[in-house]
């Protein structure tokens, strides 16, 4: 029997839910609000209301290039995502079909890398993108982001490829299919969506990565997370326009996941359920 | 063409000897199924025959070529799987297509194939649909239809219907046996059913922990089991397997009497028996019997026999149908030719 619902638990139910997710969104929420402010406004205290300027975003553009970070940040993100599913398609799938002894080991200690927090890596890092001539460059920042999220994409491809079932790959095999056919006809199309929202995930991530950008870029290659923090600047603290910046940055990012919500939802709880 | 033979064939997983030795000869057009309970080896077997799975020792010789070492599509050898594993992002028609595609044949033979095999299998208004918008029979037959348009040298199955629900089941035997009529070639065939090896086999390979109990044919197996795994495993109901006093009195250590193999009646007879279920099938009554001094045992009568819950009915066994076993489970002399 299906269990019955009341109206009034109903109604708490989506009280309690509206609640949950204001408290979660409401710091972008301010962000926003707070870019609408003038300077004094945002420092004044804790208002909803603001004075509805846009000065803001003239003096962001104007005083700053906004397009420049902004392609940086595509640059990066889109990059390093393909980088990495071109290094974990393959890995994934030879440790999800022909899976040894040591597959779990390989898994684990990939994952352990994540463990580790960066800053204990930093000084060695950047002195190795200092001698290689890799600082501020988009190229060295692409392989850094590729290097800190191929764990999570390898561990999330294994994830989906582990549930493309065996005796499909099978009957390629016995359809005459060779190793490569068997990647391109069978494999591949069965694990697009898996790898869809993988990469959509790493998108989010590599274009949210500050710790890195930030310190391995000054200019030319600085993406969005790094022209956000150049606004709490030596001549002091600019929140209004530091919000303004932020939610520049944010916002291509919030749609994309907007657009693509579905999908994601299904990428981060596929296997979970049948 | 289409011969199969089996060389001494073993199979090892790590410690377990899931194989240990295994001989057998698979003519071409024949209709073989490997029949055994869960575990017995069959799909195992089934899969070295394939090439899914390498084999530990032996060889596996197709028209008498040595296979052993081949790739599975170097074998001339279709599979059709339980899961039917269709490609689900390709529509019936291509993945009928695809061993024609992946053999790189031309469109034009291969449409002309395809559509031929949609044909043979009532597909013919489904090919534009993905595998998901199919019942479980059709997805079964674009499985089957897939196997057929490679022209094998022979068809493997794997437990093809028992996805299907139970009157599927009794069609698609049919068809399949149908299809074996028409296209004539090698069809190897694992279940755990008995009843699809009784009815389509023209040679049954029953098989219990990884050893082949014995070959036959349905009727050879049914009338002169060779032990006693075999006479309790073909035929349904199962045979009634009796040790103690009144098999000693038959010369043996057991006897086996088939429930088709007995004389009920209400008055009078060789044993006095309580009915303790009374399954009414229509034209046949199964009776759960509790006989006196010698323990359950089942019995087919008409489906005329009014007999219920509790009441009292005679046993007399057919002694010139009856089987006998030794101590080791081994069969006598064959029942019928003897005593």
């Amino acid at each position: 029997m299906a269990r019955s619902v009341t109206t009034r638990q109903k109604v708490i139910a989506t009280i309690a839910a509206w609640t949950v997710g204001l408290i979660i969104f409401f710091p972008i929420l301010y962000t926003i609000i707070t870019s609408f402010k003038t300077e004094p406004e945002a420092i004044a205290g804790f208002s909803l209301i603001p004075s509805g300027t846009f000065e803001n975003y003239i003096t962001v553009q104007t005083q700053r290039d906004y397009i420049k970070p902004f392609m940086n940040s595509v640059v990066l993100s889109v990059g390093s995502t393909i980088l990495a599913l071109i290094i974990a398609v393959p890995g994934a799938w030879a440790m999800a079909f022909s899976p040894t002894k040591r597959t779990k080991d390989i898994l684990m200690w990939m994952l352990s890398t994540k463990m580790m927090p960066a800053v204990a890596v930093l000084v060695p890092i950047y002195l190795m993108f200092r001698d290689f001539g890799l600082l501020d460059s988009r190229i060295g920042l692409t392989i850094m982001l590729t290097l800190i999220n191929l764990p999570i994409v390898i561990w999330m491809l294994y994830t989906y490829f582990r549930e493309i079932p065996g005796e499909i790959l099978e009957a390629s095999r016995m359809d005459g299919a060779g190793l490569w056919q068997e990647i391109v006809y069978v494999l591949t199309p069965m694990a697009v969506p898996g790898i869809a929202s993988t990469m959509l995930l790493n998108i989010i991530l590599a274009w949210n990565e500050s710790f890195w950008s930030i310190r391995l870029t000054t200019v030319e290659a600085a993406p969005l997370t790094a022209f956000i923090a150049s606004f709490s600047s030596p001549q002091g603290l600019f929140w209004a326009k530091l919000s303004a910046a932020s939610t520049m940055a944010i916002a291509p990012i919030l749609i994309l996941g907007w657009f693509s919500q579905k999908q994601l939802v299904r990428g981060l709880t596929f296997g979970a359920v049948k | 063409m289409g011969s199969i033979t089996l060389k001494n064939v073993s199979k090892v997983f790590g410690e377990a000897k899931v194989i240990p030795s295994v001989d057998l000869e698979i003519k071409d057009g024949e209709f073989v199924v490997f029949v055994g309970p869960s575990g017995s080896g069959k799909s195992t077997l089934l899969r070295l025959i394939a090439g899914l799975e390498d084999v530990s020792g032996g060889q596996i010789l197709i028209n008498g070529k040595d296979y052993t070492n081949n790739a599975p599509a170097d074998r001339g050898l279709a599979m059709v799987f339980q899961s039917y594993a269709l490609y689900p992002h390709m529509s019936v028609r291509k993945n009928i297509a695809f061993p024609l595609k992946m053999a790189k044949l031309d469109q034009s033979v291969i449409d002309k194939k395809v559509g031929d095999a949609a044909r043979i299998l009532n597909l013919t208004d489904y090919l534009e649909r993905r595998p998901s918008q199919l019942s479980g029979g059709q997805r079964q037959r674009v499985a089957i239809g897939r196997a057929i348009v490679r022209e094998p040298s022979a068809f493997l199955f794997d437990e093809p219907l028992s996805n299907l629900d139970a009157a599927l089941r009794g069609s698609m035997r049919l068809e399949i046996t149908d299809l074996h009529h028409q296209l004539k070639t090698t069809m190897v065939y694992v279940t755990h059913d008995q009843i699809e090896a009784m009815t389509m086999a023209d040679k049954i390979v029953v098989l219990n922990r990884g050893n082949i109990e014995q070959v036959g044919s349905p009727m050879e197996l049914y009338k002169t089991p060779r032990n006693i795994f075999v006479a309790g495993f073909i035929g349904s109901p199962r045979m009634n397997l009796l040790d103690g006093a009144y098999a000693k009195s038959k010369g043996a250590h057991t006897v086996g009497i088939r429930p088709e193999h007995v004389t009920l009646s209400k008055e009078s007879g060789l044993w006095k028996a309580t009915v303790s279920v009374a399954e009414h099938l229509g034209a046949d009554t199964f009776l759960h019997l509790n006989v006196d001094g010698i323990g359950p045992m089942t019995a087919r009568a008409g489906g005329e026999f009014g007999a219920t819950y509790g009441d009292t009915v005679y046993v007399t066994p057919d002694d010139s149908k009856m089987h006998r076993f030794d101590d080791k489970g081994l069969a006598i002399a064959s029942p019928l030719t003897g005593a």
